[in-house]
Formats: C-alpha cells, sequence, structure tokens
C-alpha cells in the first residue's frame, strides 16, 4: 500500500516537473526571442534585411555593422561612432554608483546602529526621495548645476545620479543593517574601534550581498537613464542612451538597421554584464557564523 | 572602597526608572553573579559597566577612577556577549587580536598574546578558520579568548552559556570557573539561571524589578534568603513557602500548619528575638526540599529534627534522590530524600524536618524575620 502511493507520487512529480521545465524553457524563449533577433541582424548586411529576412540567420556573416556603431557612425558633428560617448557613460555610472552606495551604507549604519534623536523621521524623509518622479527636479537641478559651474558635463551628471542614489541605497542598508547583530558593534567598541574602523572594517566586510544588490540597482538606473543625460549633458559630456538615440534618430537617407542593432546591443551590454558577474551575491549568506544560528 | 564600585547607580528610560540605587563594591578578583529574572534590569547594569549604556545617576568606578562619561574601549574591561558576537569576516586569530591591533598593539606583540591565550583555551588549531566553521562551544572559547588577550581590570559576561546545549553548557561552566581560579581575575557576570550564580560566584547579587533584592555569599544567600522572591528564585526544586502562624505552646514556640487531619506543629529553638512579636500570627514558613526528608536520612548534625506525619502525595524518582510532593497548609509541599527511601504514594509517612534550616518570612512585607 505505502509503496504503490511512493510510486505514485514519484511518477506524479516527474509529470509535473515535466510540465514546470517546459513553461520554464517557453517563457526563456519569449524573453529570449528580441536578443536574438538583435544578434542576427547586427551581424548581416543591410541589404539582407531589407530583402525581409529579420527571422534568418545571416547568409554573409559581418563585423561591420559592429565596428560602424563603436568607431565611425555620425552621431553629433563629427563621425565618431558611439565610443566616446560609451566611455562617457562609464565615467557616469561607475563614480555615481559607487559613491551612492558607500553614502547608503553609511547612512544605514548610522540610521541603525547610532541611534539619535529624529533617526525615523530622517529615514523617512530619505525615503521620499525614492518616489519624486525625476521631471519634478529638472528645472531646480538645472538650477543648482549651473550655480556649481558643472552643468553640460559628466560631473554634474555624477551630482544628479548620487543625489538621486541615496534614497535607494539607504533604504537598502538601513534594512540590512537593522537585522545586524549590534552586539557585534558594541563588541568592537569595547575592543577599541572608532566609528570609521567599525565601518569599514566590521560593518562593510559583512554586507556582500547588500552591496550587490545595490550596486546591480544603481548601475542600470543610472546606465539606462535618458532624461537627467537629455537634460543635463548634451553634446560631447552625452551618455550612452543619448548617444544610442542619436543614432537611431539623426541618420539621413537609408535607415542602418543593423548598424541601430549593434549599438544597441552595445548599450545594454553593461547592465547584463553587470548582473551577471554581481548575481551570485545576491544569493550568498556572508553572515553565517557570527551569531549562533 | 572596591576594586570596582557601583554607587548609587540608577538607570531611566525617559521618566521610567528601570535600576534603582544600586551599591555594589566588588573587590579585585571576587567573581561577581548578577542573577534574576528576564527583565530584571541585570544586563542593563552590565551594560552601564561597559560603557554601553548611559548612567542616569550614580557613579561607577574601576580602581578609584570614575567611568561615567568614559569610552568602552578606555575602561579596561572586556566583554563576553550571550551571541558571542565574533566578526564574521575574521579569521578567529583576527577576531581575538582586533582589540589589541585597534589599541594599537604591535604584531610582533600581538602574536605572542595571540598564541598564549590559544594554548589556554586549547584553540591553536582554529586560529585559521572562519567563525562560521566553528561549533558552539568552540565560538565560545573564541569569544573567551577575545577577552582574555586583553588582559583587562574586569571581565564582564552577558550569559554566556545560554546559547550552548546542556551538557556542553556543564563543561563550559566548570571551565569558566577554573579559568577564574587559575587567573584570579575580577569577573561580574550575568545569568537567569540560578544553579550558574550559585556554582560559579564568589558573591550573588539577585536582582528583581531593577532592584538588588539581596548581595552576599552562595551560602547567604541559600540559607538566609533576604524575601520570599529570593527563597524561591534561588534553589530547584524552589523553596517550599507555605502559610503558617507562630504560636507558643508549652513555652516553647512552634509553627502551625493547617493539615486536612488537624493542625501540625514544628517547634523552633533558639529563636531570634524578633519571632516574639510575631507569635499568634500569621507567617510565612519557608523550608527547603533536603531539610524534608525521611528519618533516617536528616542530616546528623543538625540539632532540631521535628517529626511531621503526612500522607505521600506523588513520589519522583531522579535517580539519585526522590522527590516527594505532600499537601501541607493547603498547598503542595516538596521533600527530597534518599534514592532509596522507603516512600510509596498515598501512605502515611513519618517525615524528618530540618528545623535548623526553617526561614520565617512577615506575610506583608515577604522579608526575612530576622
Amino acid at each position: 500500500m505505502s509503496v504503490a502511493s511512493a510510486d505514485n507520487a514519484a511518477s506524479a512529480g516527474k509529470a509535473a516537473r515535466v510540465f514546470i521545465y517546459l513553461f520554464l524553457l517557453l517563457f526563456a524563449l519569449f524573453y529570449l526571442v528580441p536578443l536574438f533577433i538583435m544578434v542576427v541582424n547586427s551581424l548581416k548586411p543591410l541589404a539582407e534585411i531589407n530583402a525581409g529576412g529579420m527571422i534568418a540567420l545571416p547568409q554573409e556573416w559581418t563585423l561591420e555593422p559592429w565596428l560602424e556603431a563603436w568607431a565611425t557612425a555620425q552621431i553629433g558633428v563629427e563621425p565618431t561612432g558611439l565610443r566616446p560617448y560609451f566611455i562617457n557613460s562609464i565615467a557616469m555610472a561607475v563614480p555615481a554608483v559607487a559613491i551612492s552606495t558607500v553614502l547608503g551604507a553609511l547612512n544605514g549604519y548610522v540610521l541603525t546602529k547610532w541611534h539619535f534623536r529624529g533617526a525615523t523621521i530622517i529615514f523617512g524623509l530619505l525615503l521620499f526621495s525614492c518616489f519624486i518622479p525625476f521631471q519634478i527636479v529638472l528645472i531646480p537641478m538645472a538650477r543648482i548645476l549651473g550655480i556649481l559651474d558643472i552643468a553640460g558635463t559628466t560631473g554634474g551628471l555624477v551630482l544628479v545620479h548620487v543625489v538621486y542614489g541615496i534614497g535607494f541605497s539607504t533604504l537598502y542598508f538601513r534594512n540590512y543593517y537593522a537585522v545586524f547583530p549590534t552586539e557585534l558593534v558594541r563588541a568592537a567598541q569595547i575592543d577599541g574601534a572608532g566609528f570609521f574602523q567599525i565601518f569599514w572594517r566590521i560593518m562593510l566586510p559583512s554586507s556582500g550581498p547588500i552591496i550587490a544588490v545595490c550596486c546591480i540597482w544603481q548601475f542600470t538606473n543610472i546606465w539606462n537613464d535618458f532624461l537627467f543625460g537629455a537634460s543635463f549633458a548634451a553634446g560631447d559630456a552625452a551618455p550612452m542612451t543619448v548617444a544610442l538615440n542619436n543614432l537611431v534618430n539623426s541618420s539621413t537617407g537609408e535607415r542602418p538597421y543593423n548598424v541601430h542593432f549593434a549599438g544597441a546591443i552595445m548599450a545594454a551590454a553593461p547592465t547584463l554584464l553587470v548582473y551577471i558577474v554581481a548575481g551570485r551575491y545576491f544569493v550568498r549568506g556572508l553572515m553565517a557564523g557570527s551569531v549562533k544560528g | 572602597m572596591g576594586f570596582l564600585d557601583i554607587d548609587n547607580v540608577t538607570k531611566s528610560y525617559g521618566a521610567v526608572e528601570v535600576l534603582h540605587r544600586v551599591d555594589i563594591d566588588v573587590q579585585e578578583g571576587e567573581f561577581l553573579v548578577l542573577v534574576g529574572p528576564s527583565g530584571c534590569g541585570k544586563s542593563t547594569l552590565l551594560n552601564m559597566i561597559a560603557g554601553l549604556e548611559d548612567i542616569t545617576s550614580g557613579e561607577i568606578k574601576i580602581k578609584d577612577r570614575v567611568m561615567n562619561g568614559v569610552h568602552p574601549s578606555k575602561r579596561n574591561i572586556a566583554m563576553v556577549f550571550q551571541s558571542y558576537a565574533l566578526y564574521p569576516n575574521m579569521t578567529v586569530g583576527q577576531n581575538i587580536t582586533f582589540g589589541l591591533e585597534m589599541h594599537g598593539t604591535p604584531k610582533a606583540e600581538r602574536d605572542k598574546a595571540m598564541t598564549e591565550v590559544a594554548e589556554l583555551l586549547q584553540i591553536e588549531n582554529l586560529l585559521t578558520r572562519k567563525p562560521g566553521q566553528l561549533s558552539g562551544g568552540q565560538r565560545q572559547r573564541v569569544a573567551m579568548g577575545r577577552a582574555l588577550v586583553r588582559d583587562p581590570d574586569v571581565f564582564l559576561f552577558d550569559e554566556p552559556l545560554s546559547n550552548l546545549d546542556a551538557k556542553l553548557r556543564v563543561d563550559m561552566r566548570t571551565e569558566i570557573k577554573k579559568l577564574h581560579q587559575k587567573l584570579g581575575t575580577t569577573i561580574v557576570y550575568v545569568t537567569h539561571d540560578q544553579i550558574e550564580a550559585m556554582t560559579l560566584s564568589t558573591r550573588i547579587a539577585v536582582m528583581y524589578n531593577g532592584y538588588v533584592q539581596q548581595l552576599g555569599t552562595p551560602k547567604e544567600i541559600y540559607d538566609t534568603p533576604s524575601n520570599i522572591f529570593v527563597a524561591t528564585f534561588m534553589g530547584s526544586p524552589a523553596m517550599n513557602v507555605l502559610p503558617a502562624k507562630l504560636v507558643e505552646l508549652n513555652g516553647a514556640m512552634h509553627v502551625e500548619l493547617a493539615a486536612e487531619d488537624g493542625a501540625k506543629h514544628l517547634r523552633i529553638e533558639n529563636a531570634p528575638a524578633m519571632y516574639k512579636s510575631y507569635i499568634g500570627k500569621e507567617i510565612r514558613f519557608g523550608i527547603r526540599p533536603e531539610a524534608i526528608t525521611d528519618p533516617e536520612g536528616a542530616d546528623r548534625n543538625a540539632t532540631n529534627i521535628q517529626m511531621l506525619s503526612n500522607t505521600v502525595g506523588v513520589t519522583e524518582p531522579a535517580g539519585a534522590d526522590t522527590f516527594v510532593t505532600m499537601s501541607l497548609a493547603g498547598q503542595d509541599c516538596v521533600a527530597r530524600m534518599r534514592a532509596d527511601a522507603d516512600v510509596h504514594a498515598g501512605a502515611a509517612f513519618e517525615f524528618a524536618v530540618n528545623m535548623d534550616k526553617a526561614v520565617l518570612f512577615d506575610p506583608e512585607s515577604e522579608a526575612r524575620i530576622a
């Protein structure tokens, strides 16, 4: 009896498993099709696309569209390709992510481990910045960038993104540190570690997962931002998103779709890369062993 | 003047006073245990000694130096936490020497101190591991190593054994006691476990509701508890505290206990003078289970053994002892007998009560009458 029912359970589990895998596979395909089309079309000559073979594999494989998008496409006044703008975006995203993450970690540390009057209110106010629509701050921000004389520069964009990012990064770190054992901080205090020593030596090394989460979130947002880039850094300082838009919109005559596809992949690649590199830290529990359990 | 002076210390959160005028002098080399139920203020007091919480009023002095407002790291104390609080990102060795590093001790000295401590605690083979790879008992040792390496004036222990399983707890208890005897350090130790308090301490402060109920050696606390709370909190099974009356019969003082088959009388000898004023009044009669035995098992050195005939309620053989519960003065009263005492549930039995160990309490104030 028990053997028979165990048998049934096993075979039912198998059927369910097959169904689950089919289901997941279907969705994976659904999400991968656009990427497939982008990749395939970025590797064919324009004539093949114009002939109507969007889905088909290239008959003649070529890297020409990639090279053109990267180095010679007409974007601004000069035919520079996307390269300088890619560098702009890196120069904007990396410092902005780093600064906003460190500031968020500091905020979280202070808000949870150094109780002071009004901490909850300050945290609440910081959270507001997560919900303020971008458009509202455009004009005041433009004014401030003007006063600081960094309007239209990458430095200005870094400032904008840091200010905008602090809300989210504080939220992440505050919630992470709220369950971080306070006894560790107390032990370090008795051991003689100061405010920043505790932060650098105890808190940050134990924050791997949340740093990864915060970096992925910030990087994706900052890299993909178009509005601030278009508003505050036109011309040579424009980030990749704005340049891609210019590439796709400004070409006259025949539209080089293969170059557009290649450019779009280039613009998307870094966020994908960050997720692949840092994503595994999402699930890694670095806190094991500090406290019983 | 003690080595560690806790001088009229209070702690308030807003208008609520959680710790009332605590006054304890700890001598050098003493092992003081703060014991009490949850929320009695014992951990708050420890944190105030450590400098992790502010002192609302009063003074805490270590070696005659006032510690109010002094940073924890400048008090020359070390603390072992309930959760061990090992830094998860550092190896055992780094955990142990972190405090020395923060105090600017050179690397060579740090390593030497670490080796000594590791040897003392037998954790040499763990030094390169991370806390996550250690068992509960090993983590406990590392946490103690981290405290020992600093060579502090005062060690503070905050329920260090409560996360260990029962067997390991007993082992570590013995080890802490050995360590104290070997090093002769001054220790303040917080626990809610009265057995830990009794076994480890040279003096105990029993705390309840933010008051120190009694401060004394384990024997004083056990034999002459200052009130009913201390009497019932310390000791397992708890002291029997029975409603009774103090009466004078044939010129001698007796404790009168109500029972189903008429009142029972137990004679008191060498009564303290204060007892006189309670004659004819309600009292609470306190007697420890081990002071009620079978006649053969009674303490030979006792001067006043009174016999009490009663019906046996329940017997609970516990291996080394047999616990016997009877109904007395409308309550359950526990007696502790030899394992092979001849007692049977439901049968009549002659209990031998060692009245030398009896304590009487005032029913109103609950304080011991003495």
